[in-house]
């Protein structure tokens, strides 16, 4: 299979303008013959459904929780970036772009940064105007911070509360849609399987979570903006529901699914605590800007971080990384947490811990200042811990928190199903190998807001599309399947809960292919990860019945595809024989333990084609050129 | 420590009720509440039981999925504090523990702890947004908001309709709710050209779902997870009076109500759906 990515030929400057220029438009008359499934309402989704319903489309929103505002963008506090240049601190277009690309480890695509770099300045105008309360200064301008990992101060902000705030912004865009009735919302319906007929992409399959239902919604396209598959771990930051299985069942019908293996490890978590812990809370990275990090110089030193003087701390970023200091990209500094860990200089219970000291910071700017900037962190921290971050250095750990890999899509947006679009954490297309801080969020408006409105129409209006049948085999047989499943998977009544799997499964993930891997170590994951499997399907006890709200029923289909998930990420990261951002491979770093890649091999997209259940996967290559931003061994030094 | 819980099951809307008594014998401090169910959840699966449905999705105290009454008060004993948030370090050995749900008619009960709260999402529709169409904004610097603004509409926006309001208000009222969504809009100078029309829709909106009205009792602001103020309910009060007077004739926008989840794909307008 040859893989078409669609990217536009000329000067990369003008070339989603000429794009957009070159592309079918659908007569405004004529929309609202045409009907689309969106499926998710975060941030990509929301976007997406809300500005499908304004140009006249008939759209149908999904999303698996009670409300669509409630989905996982709702989490993210940090902030999202946009190329504005307000500080006149020498950002750009280019620059944003440039950095993102760095960022990503020269595995993501030129073209496409590069519009979302430009897309960033019209996202944060529209967010202003819909009332998104974006941090200000006395004066009334927007203000900004510098974060993630970036020289200069392109981080728009709302408190802690970023991800909240442009969510809400979309949802009441949305609602108001609903009102309009250009769009029909869906809350508590999971979509569980994709219909293809004729090789396009033409509805899907659902079950409604209230009263167990088995559905299918039939339309000209299906947009899906599922979020990310950090689930796969078990623990992570994630939202407890967020899970593959839009994406997988896509996956399965015929979509590529792309570099699986990137995942990101982001290095401000809380601590586990206990067995018990159902999952990870991140403290935003923007704690870095005025937080230092340490551990005690010598091995299993457990005085009190007080009792620590200076000379025996171990600042250990700041002097691996002189120039950017505590600053260094996520990767680099969750590796290294890891790296003074496995020394046995971590802190706290488990010695998997560092420090995060803000008392320099409260010294130089006073508590007053580091409140307004952090409060609600600090609060949340306590909260949590017990500990008041103003007076002990918060404790931090690294957790899974993004996955970079997802469906793969061209530069329209489209999956390799014509008709199937994917949006936002979902598809694997703008952060290469590692995703710089607050571009998640530009991502997913940039999606939803300014490229599918777009490509989509492109599409609809260069198709030619029959009317479906309700009666068609093909959704006879994806309805079955979906029933089937269900019915499986309730009728083991083994020993064991979906819990214990998911945690049994997520440890595999974690310890094989997380924060560092090797060939040794993936291969015997994947082992383990297909006997686990084995015994899921004959020993899980799935309480209850397919008739009604069942919380264990919905955990169970979703940890069904995240075992077959997790044994691809496996087999990718194992074929992928460099290390680049996120994907760490022990036999491949330099000799002060960097990260080391091969331009010459593995500069490419690993996409992967399903071919059956238990059969190998097909691997696809995409090629990756760049033609602007010359591939570089990063360095923070 | 030893908790013993005394938790509300339903099987769903039209069955009865019961509070079931559960005793754990081993809840460590530093769980969550959340967690501290899911672990009984766990015990009572392995007896062949049907765990607790109580709904959750963040559990950072950010999505407002969370929310249950612990001992009669809306997520429990901690000050703005949702109930994936709260610590079992909140509670002491031998306590005891009563968890119902909200309890409103504009939230019908869908199974044990989990209620139906689209009426919230009816208001924003009806009303709680600002119409910019996607590509209509000017340069966001265009329009300069004075921090003491900017600080107060986020104040107000940082609800999570989470409900709990509703749930602690003997009159089952959303004015908080409400409330903080019109005021979050309403300061702004991006929110003025519909402040008025807003104001009417929204309220008239949250009547017809059957919430009650508001007579300053405050219940809602003490147990809020987020400490909206009550400023807000005066706020929306303001604007409703003063649309009242200057908009008689303004038609106001609002939806059915509906409780029904049963097939979505009826209620649509889908030209291709063959029946
Ligand atoms: C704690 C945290 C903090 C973060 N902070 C930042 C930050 O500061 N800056 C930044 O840029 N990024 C941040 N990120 C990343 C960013 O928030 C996410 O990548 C982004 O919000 C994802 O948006 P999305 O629209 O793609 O998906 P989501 O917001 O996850 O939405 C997924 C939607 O799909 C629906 N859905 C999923 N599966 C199904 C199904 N099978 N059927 C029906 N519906 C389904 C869900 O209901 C939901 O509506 C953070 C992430 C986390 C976890
Ligand atoms: S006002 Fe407070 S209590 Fe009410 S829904 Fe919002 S956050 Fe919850
Ligand atoms: S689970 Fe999200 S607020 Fe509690």
């Amino acid at each position: 299979m040859e893989l078409n990515s669609r990217l536009p030929t000329g000067p990369i400057e003008t070339a989603w303008d000429n794009t957009k220029f070159e592309m079918k438009l659908v007569n405004p008359a004529n929309k609202r013959k045409y009907s689309v499934l969106v499926v998710g309402s975060g941030l990509a989704g929301g976007a997406a459904a809300a500005t499908l319903g304004e140009l006249g489309y008939n759209v149908n929103c999904f999303c698996f929780q009670d409300s669509p505002r409630r989905a996982h963008s709702i989490a993210a506090q940090g902030g999202i970036n946009a190329a504005k240049n307000y500080q006149n601190d020498g950002d750009s277009i280019f620059r944003l772009f440039y950095d993102t690309v760095k960022g990503g480890d020269f595995r993501a695509r030129e073209a496409n940064v590069y519009r979302l770099a430009q897309i960033s300045l019209e996202i944060i105008d529209q967010c202003a105007a819909q009332g998104v309360p974006f941090a200000r200064e006395y004066g009334g301008a927007l203000t900004n911070r510098s974060f993630g990992g970036a020289q200069v101060s392109r981080t728009f902000y709302a408190r802690g509360q970023t991800g909240q705030q442009l969510l809400l912004g979309a949802y009441q865009a949305l609602e108001r849609q609903v009102q309009a009735g250009r769009v029909a919302m869906f809350p508590r319906t999971e979509m569980l399987d994709l219909i293809v007929i004729d090789g396009r992409a033409r509805g899907i399959v659902t079950r409604n979570l209230v009263t167990g239902e088995i559905d299918t919604h039939l339309a000209d396209a299906v947009v899906l903006a599922t979020g990310g598959y950090g689930n796969v771990y078990y623990l992570s930051t994630n939202a407890k529901g967020s899970n593959v299985t839009a994406s997988w069942r896509a996956h399965k019908r015929g979509a590529l699914f792309a570099n699986p293996c990137f995942t990101q490890i982001h290095p401000t978590c809380i601590p586990v605590s206990g067995d018990y812990q159902s999952k990870l809370t991140l403290m935003s990275e923007s704690l870095r800007n005025d937080g230092r990090i340490w551990v005690p110089l010598k091995k299993g030193d457990t005085r009190q971080p007080g009792q620590i003087p200076e000379n025996e701390r171990d600042y250990y970023l700041e002097r691996r990384y002189p120039s950017f200091g505590n600053l260094v990209p996520r990767d680099v500094a969750s590796r290294n947490a890891k790296h003074v860990c496995d020394e046995g200089r971590g802190v706290g219970p488990g010695g998997l811990g560092v420090y995060l000291d803000f008392s320099d910071s409260i010294h130089r700017l006073g508590e007053k200042v580091i409140a307004e900037r952090y409060g609600n962190l600090f609060d949340m921290y306590q909260r949590i811990t017990g500990e008041n971050p103003y007076q002990v250095p918060m404790r931090i750990y690294p957790a899974i928190h993004y996955t970079m890999g997802g469906l793969w899509v061209d530069y329209h947006l489209m999956s390799t199903i014509p008709g199937l679009f994917v949006l936002g954490e979902a598809n694997f297309s703008d952060h290469g190998a590692n995703r710089l801080g607050a571009s998640a969020l530009m991502q997913g408006l940039s999606d939803g807001y300014f490229v599918i409105p777009f490509t989509l129409g492109n599409y609809i209006a260069g198709a030619k599309l029959e009317k479906v049948d309700r009666s068609h085999p093909e959704i006879r047989n994806a309805e079955a399947c979906v029933q089937q499943t269900v019915d499986k998977l309730l009728n083991i009544k083994g020993k064991r809960t979906v819990d214990s799997f998911h945690r049994q499964l997520g440890k595999i993930v974690w310890d094989y292919c997380g924060m560092s891997r090797n060939a040794r170590g993936l291969e015997s994951a994947a082992e383990q990860i297909r006997e686990l499997r084995e015994e899921y399907w004959t020993n899980v006890n799935v309480p209850g019945s397919g008739a009604d709200l069942n919380q264990s029923l919905e955990k169970a289909t979703r940890v069904a595809d995240f075992f077959e998930l997790a044994e691809l990420m496996c087999i990718d990261a194992r074929e992928r024989n460099e290390s680049c951002g996120g994907h760490f491979r022990e036999e491949y770093q330099t000799e002060d333990g960097e990260a080391l890649r091969n331009d010459e091999q593995y500069s490419y997209v690993a996409a992967w084609g399903y071919r059956g259940y238990g059969n190998p996967w097909d691997l696809v290559k995409e090629p990756l050129e760049f033609h602007y931003v010359h591939p570089s061994q990063r360095s923070y030094k | 420590m030893r908790l013993t819980l005394h938790v509300w099951r339903q099987q769903g809307p039209r069955t009865k009720g019961r509070l079931v008594r559960y005793q754990m014998d081993n809840v460590d401090h530093e769980m969550s509440m959340l967690e501290c169910l899911d672990v009984l959840n766990e015990e009572l699966i392995g007896k062949g039981d049907e765990p607790i449905a109580f709904e959750h999705d963040c559990r950072e105290g950010i999505c407002g999925s969370c929310g249950f009454m612990i001992n009669g008060v809306a997520h429990g004993p901690a000050r703005a504090t949702t109930v994936c948030q709260l610590t079992m370090r909140n509670f002491k050995d031998g306590d005891s523990l009563t968890i119902e749900p909200w309890r409103a008619s504009a939230f019908p009960l869908i199974k044990d702890l989990v209620v139906d709260r689209r009426s919230f999402d009816r208001i924003v529709a009806s009303g709680g947004y600002i119409s910019v169409s996607t590509g209509n904004a000017p340069d966001a610097n265009a329009i300069l908001v004075p921090k003491d603004i900017a600080d107060r509409a986020m104040d107000a926006a940082a609800c999570i309709g989470c409900g709990a309001c509703v749930a602690a208000c003997p009159n089952a009222s959303a004015a908080l709710f409400t409330g903080a969504k019109i005021s979050h809009l309403g300061v702004l100078p991006q929110g003025q050209p519909e402040r008025h029309l807003r104001a009417l829709s929204m309220v008239a909106q949250a009547n017809l779902e059957g919430f009650g009205g508001c007579t300053n009792i405050g219940e809602c602001t003490a147990v809020c997870p987020k400490e909206i103020p009550l400023e807000v309910i005066a706020r929306m009060n303001r604007d409703y009076i003063a649309a009242a007077l200057s908009q008689r004739d303004a038609e106001v926008n609002t939806i059915r109500p509906f409780t029904e989840w049963s097939t979505g794909s009826k209620l649509v307008n889908d030209p291709h759906a063959t029946s």
